[in-house]
């Protein structure tokens, strides 16, 4: 009788989550012949690898030079927030600022307003007569054009998911036991040693979830390439829109999310090892 | 000294673009480039706009009503799962979880597909204000779950025993033991389904039809054509809307920790 209770939930699920994503797999898997009868084929995906020219080399073949470089930008944005929210999370979470809760605030709320506004609004900044480049004008320094550029995507990456870094690794460095850093000290280890022996190693996994966390939606986004990266701007995001938007491919359009997700699997299977690796102490 | 300087300038790369936003939405000229003088003409026409009056009531009756549905059905999904045995249990939790971690853009199409082939199954209708709807209420539902299952957990089970020993019916209960307990857990989990209903894009892109646009895709479809003043004034009052409901939210969690505080002090005394 109790575990009647969920069985209504058992099934939402089957129909709004499994069947969804089984459909996903369906069409991946399947084309139709002349006479509409549909056939199972592993065609859709060949295309996804195909060369377009004879001879053409495998990292240069249209939809998988789209993946390489939605991976490649996703992978150079991830890298600037690590640089640029390591510090900040280590700052804050250090001695000398009494109102700690209050700096995270102030790094979180832009990420409660719309993303797309966010977006959006380094379209003011950076455009021909923008902000940025009357600044520049004004101070002698010639005008910068990196709208509907990668410099724009990868600005507006790190622009939309910086608070994701920061706040996984502010959160492990607080958890961090002050009494480890005040024995390594005693032993004689000076500033630099400590952190990149006691402090660092014990910030990995907030590193591991911050570099997940900017990551994941910097590989999958299509909004931030299609505002800031222009029209014909592609991405593995921008495909699959197209192609279920724009040219209505459902197969072609299901086996490119199909890849999506077995490119996140593979992602975070790296990383957790990561994660799980043992701190090495020499 | 250097920390505060670097601290400074992070926060300055993230409002900038907002308070960039902010300022232009009180240019008189429609060119970014000079300062035409001070207006709130954008602030009219933004208001006389049908279009993004009919966006904004679609974007708040979807949060209400998928926020409502989603902690209904969450709520007692919870307790359904936690009245399982360990090996259901964990498998209900896995694809409980699968939304969370799929890309959103692979839920959007997943769901696309799902209510077209229910659509041509049933002959009739399209995608739309109901299919939008239902797709926030099925994405909201796992978060509800997450944030109400940890309350659940520390629930004493004999609390409710106790209760229908003392005569009340299940429903009495639950209503007077159970459901008091896990209210904050309830409550969060409302609050979530709201805010990302609010915030949601992609999946609304994939879901809808029919020109029935919420303020993300109105947005979207805005900014595509470039920059223009009334989404300045627009993203100026969502973002004062967002300040005064963080300030009231932390105030009232500060008002709760000092009650709890307060609590404890007589209770050791």
């Amino acid at each position: 009788m109790k575990k009647l209770f969920a069985y209504p939930y058992v099934v939402w699920i089957s129909i709004f989550i499994v069947v969804p994503l089984l459909l996903v797999l369906y069409y991946s898997l399947t084309a139709v012949d002349a006479d509409g009868a549909a056939y199972f084929t592993l065609d859709n995906y060949r295309r996804f690898f195909e060369a377009s020219t004879p001879g053409q080399p495998f990292l240069e073949r249209i939809y998988v030079s789209v993946m390489l470089r939605s991976i490649w930008l996703a992978l150079i944005s991830t890298a600037i927030c690590f640089v640029l929210g390591y510090p900040a999370a280590y700052i804050m979470a250090g001695k000398g600022f009494s109102d700690k809760s209050f700096l995270l605030f102030l790094f979180l709320v832009p990420m409660w307003m719309n993303f797309l506004l966010r977006t959006y609004a380094w379209l003011t900044i950076l455009e021909q007569n923008g902000v940025l480049n009357n600044l520049l004008g004004f101070l002698g320094i010639p005008k910068l054009d990196i709208l509907y550029t990668d410099a724009a995507v990868v600005l507006g990456m790190v622009y939309n998911f910086l608070p994701f870094m920061i706040l996984p690794i502010y959160t492990s460095l607080r958890k961090t036991d002050r009494s480890l850093i005040e024995a390594a000290q005693d032993l004689g280890a000076d500033g630099i040693k400590v952190f990149s022996r006691v402090v660092f190693p014990l910030s990995i996994p907030g590193v591991v979830s911050g570099v997940t966390m900017v990551f994941m939606p910097g590989v999958t986004t299509f909004i931030i390439s299609n505002l800031l990266g222009g029209g014909q701007y592609i991405l593995i995001g921008n495909l699959i829109e197209q192609q279920f938007l724009k040219v209505g491919d459902w197969r072609f359009g299901s086996a490119i999310s199909v890849i999506l997700i077995i490119l996140i699997l593979i992602s975070m299977g790296i990383f957790a090892r990561v994660d799980k690796e043992p701190v090495t102490t020499a | 000294m250097l920390k505060k300087i670097y601290l400074g300038l992070m926060l300055f790369f993230m409002y900038a673009p907002i308070i960039v936003l902010m300022i232009f939405s009180f240019n008189a000229s429609k060119s970014r480039a000079r300062w035409g003088g001070f207006t709130l003409d954008w602030y009219a026409e933004l208001f006389q706009d049908p279009g993004i009056m009919k966006a904004l009531s679609n974007t708040l009756l979807i949060a209400v009503f998928s926020a409502l549905a989603a902690t209904v059905i969450g709520t007692l999904a919870a307790i359904g799962i936690e009245l399982l045995g360990s090996r259901l249990k964990s498998a209900v939790m896995s694809v409980t979880n699968l939304p969370v971690m799929n890309p959103d853009i692979v839920t959007g199409v997943s769901l696309m597909i799902l209510f077209i082939f229910f659509i041509r199954l049933a002959g009739g209708g399209g995608l739309g204000f109901g299919t939008l709807l239902l797709s926030h209420i099925i994405f909201n539902v796992p978060y509800v779950i997450l944030s109400v299952i940890p309350k659940l957990r520390r629930l004493d089970g004999n609390l409710y025993e106790a209760a229908q020993d003392l005569g009340a019916p299940p429903m009495k209960a639950f209503l007077k033991v159970v459901l008091p307990e896990i209210m904050p857990g309830v409550v969060t989990g409302m609050m979530l389904a709201f805010t990302l209903s609010v915030d949601d894009f992609v999946i609304s892109f994939f879901t809808t039809g029919s020109g029935v646009s919420n303020l993300s895709i109105l947005i979207f479809s805005m900014a595509r054509r470039g920059v223009n003043p009334k989404i300045n004034a627009l993203s100026t009052l969502i973002f004062l809307v967002v300040l005064v409901l963080l300030y009231l939210i932390n105030r009232r969690d500060t008002r709760n920790q000092k009650k709890q505080n307060a609590g404890e002090s007589i209770l050791e005394i």
